[in-house]
């Protein structure tokens, strides 16, 4: 799907913890990111919903952003 | 009161190698500072932090050069060094070192600018490789089969922003097998190999490569070694090649070495993170 998709619902949601299970919103799609250990800061996640890649931002409540854009010296 | 961290963890990016560090350092109850490389400045100066070693696991290798420099300044102990990652941010540099120890490299080339380099691709022959300089993953490295394709490529490098992309790098093709040797080095320990097997001839794991494991031989140890003391790297990633006869060649060694396609082979049989700890502890010693 390109193009003509309706823009995302941008609703915050606030972070909840289910049974050691952390959950915070997709800052992009609003899904729900599950995380099965608490997150540390600056990790790196994917959506499961819009496959976009999410950088932990804060751990206290867990919010995520859009990762950075790779650079042209990142690497090994 | 916390204990004051005696080892720091340089990042932006926290990629699930370097959680796995950051969770054997734990489990070792080393006090660990985990420093975020975008909020992070140093003075030339005085100052110096806690902690008395980095693992400087920067992604961006300019700006892991840097810091490394800035705080091997006040006085902190770098893994790898600055120079170990200057050297291997660099292709160029890393082949002056590679070859200045007596290693086996494809012939390569510089050429100063884009179209001096197709002089030097006569030299070498076709098909040939261009590579950027600086860069990992594979990106922006083109495999030329003739003159022409390499005229073109070689347009397309003209048109890049910023001098250092003008400057090429270009190598002989390897034909190799389907894939290549990724060696991780540990100081100067080689805790095994991985054969990496891709559809594309670049068999970066960063590109979906396969891994699977490789059996170590006394050559393979021996390369991967001087390798990576030639870099002056106690981390390293080294990457070797076959070619149809079996001889093998050093590519490059990287620095920041990713491991998560390595110990996905060995089916958690090597715990790089746990050596990697092993060895900060023995620098701190």
């Amino acid at each position: 799907m390109v193009g003509a998709d309706p823009a995302p619902t941008k609703e915050r949601k606030p972070p909840v913890t289910v049974q050691e299970q952390t959950i915070a919103p997709c800052p992009e799609c609003a899904a729900d990111v599950t995380f099965a250990q608490p997150p540390r800061l600056s990790e790196l996640v994917e959506c499961g919903e819009c496959q976009v890649e999410l950088e932990v931002v804060t751990v206290q409540p867990v919010t995520l952003a859009p990762a950075p854009e790779v650079e042209e010296d990142w690497g090994e | 009161m916390s204990e004051p961290a005696s080892v720091a963890v340089l990042t932006s990016r926290l990629r699930v190698d370097d959680k796995r560090i950051l969770e054997a350092l734990e489990r070792r109850s080393v006090a660990v500072a985990h420093v975020d490389t975008r909020t992070a400045w140093w003075p030339l100066d005085g100052g110096a932090p806690e902690w008395r070693l980095v693992l400087n696991r920067e992604i961006g290798q300019i700006r892991a050069g840097y810091a490394a420099r800035a705080l091997e300044r006040l006085g902190v102990i770098g893994v790898n060094s600055a120079s170990a990652i200057e050297t291997c941010a660099d292709k160029w540099h890393t082949s002056i070192a590679l070859r200045a120890a007596g290693l086996p490299t494809p012939r390569t080339a510089l050429a100063a600018t884009p179209e001096a380099a197709l002089s030097a691709l006569a030299a070498i022959g076709y098909p040939a490789v261009v590579k950027p300089l600086v860069g990992s993953w594979g990106r922006l490295v083109t495999t030329v089969p003739d003159p022409d394709l390499a005229r073109t490529v070689l347009e397309y490098v003209a048109a890049l922003p910023g001098p250092q992309a003008h400057i090429v790098y270009v190598q002989e093709y390897v034909r190799k097998p389907d894939r290549d040797i990724r060696v991780v080095v540990v100081g100067g320990e080689v805790l095994g190999a991985v054969y990496r097997y891709s559809a594309d001839w670049r068999t970066n794991v960063a590109r979906g490569a396969r891994t699977e494991r490789c059996a170590l031989t006394d050559r393979i140890v021996e390369l991967a070694t001087t390798a990576a003391a030639a870099v002056g790297a106690d981390l390293a990633g080294v990457d070797l090649v076959e070619d149809e006869t079996g001889r093998l060649y050093v590519l490059e060694v990287n620095s920041g070495v990713e491991f998560a396609g390595f110990e996905q082979a060995y089916d958690g049989a090597v715990d790089v993170a746990g050596r990697i700890v092993d060895h900060l502890l023995a620098r701190l010693a």
